[in-house]
This record gives C-alpha cells, structure tokens and sequence, in this order.
C-alpha cells in the first residue's frame, strides 16, 4: 500500500505526547527483546533504534487492544489477528499504566467518542448544541447514532 | 519505515460507515493524468481504491499536518491537499461536482487528530464549566498543542464516570462568539490565538476559501 512517508516522517518528529526508552519485542521474532526509543505521536506509535533520528517504523494505533502483560510490560494487538502482539516492557508498573492508559486514547475512535459523549452531556446540561457554535454540527461523524454497541 | 499495513488495509474496509466517501480524479504525478479512484476517508486516512469493489486500497494518504485548498487546474471541481516543507508532495485531487467538492473539502480540512483533540479538550472544559454551576471560561489558549518546541502535551482525557448533578438556580450564559475571521490567513496557526480562532484557522469555510482564491488567483 502507498503512503506519504515524508509527512509520516515528520509527523514522527512533532513533540511526543508520551516517549520513553521501552523494550521492544515485534511479533514472530523470537523472545529477542530490542530496547527502543518508543514514541507516540497523534493516532501513531513510533518506534526508533536508541540512536538513530529516524523511526524503524510506525504502528497505527486504530482498532487496536492493549492488554497488560506480566512484569510491567503490555502489549498491542490489532482486530484483524489478536494473537500477532506487539511486546513492550516497561521500567515499572506505574510507566506500564501511564503507557497503557495513554496509548487507548490515542485513537480517532476514542477522541470520537468523546466528542459525541461530552457533547450529549453539554446538551442535556444547557439544552444547547456546542458543536452548532462551532460550525460542525451537522457532521455525520458526530452524531450520537454513529456509536457502536 | 515499516507500518502495520495488514492493520491499515482492515481499518480501510471494515463495517463502521466512512466519515466521507466517493470517487475523485487524483492526478499522478507532476506531468500525468488524472485517474478515477474510490476514496474512503477515516480519521485522520485517506485511502483510495482501484474501485469501489476493491478489497485492498492501492494506497493511503495521511493527513495529519495537511491544508486544503481550492486550486485552478484544467480538471473541474479540483482541490488540492497540500503538506508543508521543501518537496512535499502536494495532492490534487477533483470531484464530479461542486457539491461532492465542496463536501470533500470540508471533511478533509478538519479531519486530523490534532484538530478533534482540540475540540474535545474544548467540550471537557465546557462541561467542567457548566456543571459548576458558572459561565463557561472564555477558551484557555492550547499551549503545548500547538508550541513546537515543547515537550509532552498534558491534557486530561478521562471522561466523568459520576451522574451529573444539575446546579438549581443559574444557567451559563452563551459562550462568547469567536472573533472575526482575520482577511489573511497565515502559514501557521497564530500562536497565541483562542480556540476559536484555531477552530476558524483549522475549519477553513469554504465561503472564505473561495473568495480568496477568486481575490488572489493563487497559481498551485
């Protein structure tokens, strides 16, 4: 599949909303744990070799699972094959939390969510639609229906 | 770089309905033709397909980062996705008609991740305001959003679990309107600006669009 690098790679670039050195482990190779610069940025999670600039490579973080993993690590999974994980260790049980709870937010579906709740929750409170004042109320993606079970 | 293509590939075709979908014409390269291809936008991905039965898109274009603009091009109805930085690729794509355009590039100029965290921190904040009771606070400036040289970006993003309890007596007023659209836009998103004025930056109305490229014929 085609995609802009280049704006992937600068994308990769922009300050992080959470970056820590994490050991790695890629799926289906091995029990090799790769120590990596681990960055994530927007909807993406980059992963870099401790002393290069740029990422090895990227992971889109929509439709994905992170589930805890024994000894302060998590791992990342994806709808389409949840047994193809990808391992991360951290340094203790608080940054494998901080790590876990950042990385389900970081989705276009959870962000979307949210709008649609806490605009269903401003409307009930003031019987107003925050949205209308920004001009965006009528998109489909923000209507309360477009929530799945 | 590598990315999760298997994982991209099922995000493009699965069940939920796209944020926007339909055929554009999308130009090559510099001196190629255009061609009609199947596009599906979701989130912040841009995919396009051979056509509409396709089960694996041809390839994707990431918009985190992107302005769209109207451009003059031979092709009616086109517009262009454009990236900053030296010989970033610009992309000029055409609809089949004013209306699919038009709609094209309102989905695409507010659909990046920075701009729908923008909006929600907004909403957090208001629903923060009218529960206690008070007016809504005029929109706080995002600084680390925004700031380039800055580190982590610190927001709370957890979402109130506790039933809301209705406040008896006063009902917030509305919030204040957003300024004036300025008449020039800027490359960036003004540093110190309100939410507002990013939500006009980043909305980029079609109405002013088009009346600035009839103002300035600017050549793509």
């Amino acid at each position: 599949m085609r995609y802009n690098e280049k704006e992937l790679l600068a994308l990769s670039r922009q300050p992080a909303d959470l970056a820590a050195e994490l050991g790695m482990r890629a799926p289906k190779k091995g029990n090799v744990v790769k120590r990596r610069l681990v960055k994530l940025v927007a909807n993406f999670l980059f992963y870099f070799r401790t002393d290069e600039a740029e990422p090895i490579g990227a992971l889109l973080l929509e439709h994905c699972r992170v589930t805890k993993e024994e000894s302060s690590g998590f791992s990342i999974s994806f709808l389409e094959d949840t047994e193809r994980k990808y391992r991360f260790e951290c340094w203790s049980e608080e940054q494998c939390q901080e790590w876990m709870a950042a990385l389900r937010r970081a989705s276009y579906e959870f962000m979307r969510r949210s709008l649609v709740f806490y605009r269903n929750e401003i409307q009930k409170v003031t019987g107003k639609d925050p949205l209308e004042q920004l001009g965006i109320s009528e998109e489909a993606r923000f209507q309360l229906s477009s929530l799945k079970a | 770089m590598k990315l999760n293509e298997r994982s991209l590939a099922s995000y493009a075709t699965c069940n939920t309905p796209a944020d926007n979908s339909g055929f554009l014409y999308k130009k090559g390269g510099r001196h190629t033709s255009y061609h009609r291809r199947w596009f599906v936008l979701r989130g912040n991905m841009l995919f396009y397909f051979e056509d509409q039965a396709s089960r694996e898109p041809v390839g994707v274009i990431i918009l985190e980062g992107c302005t769209v603009e109207l451009v003059e091009a031979a092709e009616e109805f086109a517009f262009a996705v454009r990236f900053a930085g030296t010989r970033a690729r610009t992309y000029v794509l055409a609809a089949e008609s004013q209306a699919s355009m038009e709609g094209w590039v309102k989905a695409l100029s507010r659909a990046s991740f920075d701009y729908l965290r923008l909006v929600v921190r907004e909403l957090e904040q208001q629903l923060a305001a009218v529960r206690a009771g008070g007016c809504p606070p005029l929109p706080r400036r995002p600084r680390a959003l925004l700031s380039k040289e800055n580190g982590c970006a610190v927001w709370s993003t957890e979402l109130p679990t506790t039933p809301m309890v209705t406040n008896n007596g006063s009902r917030p007023g509305p919030p204040p309107l957003p300024p004036r659209r300025r008449p020039s836009v800027p490359n960036e998103p003004p540093d110190r600006a309100s939410f507002a004025q990013l939500h006009e930056w980043y909305g980029q109305e079609v109405r002013a669009l088009r009346d600035q490229w009839l103002r300035n014929r600017v050549q793509p």
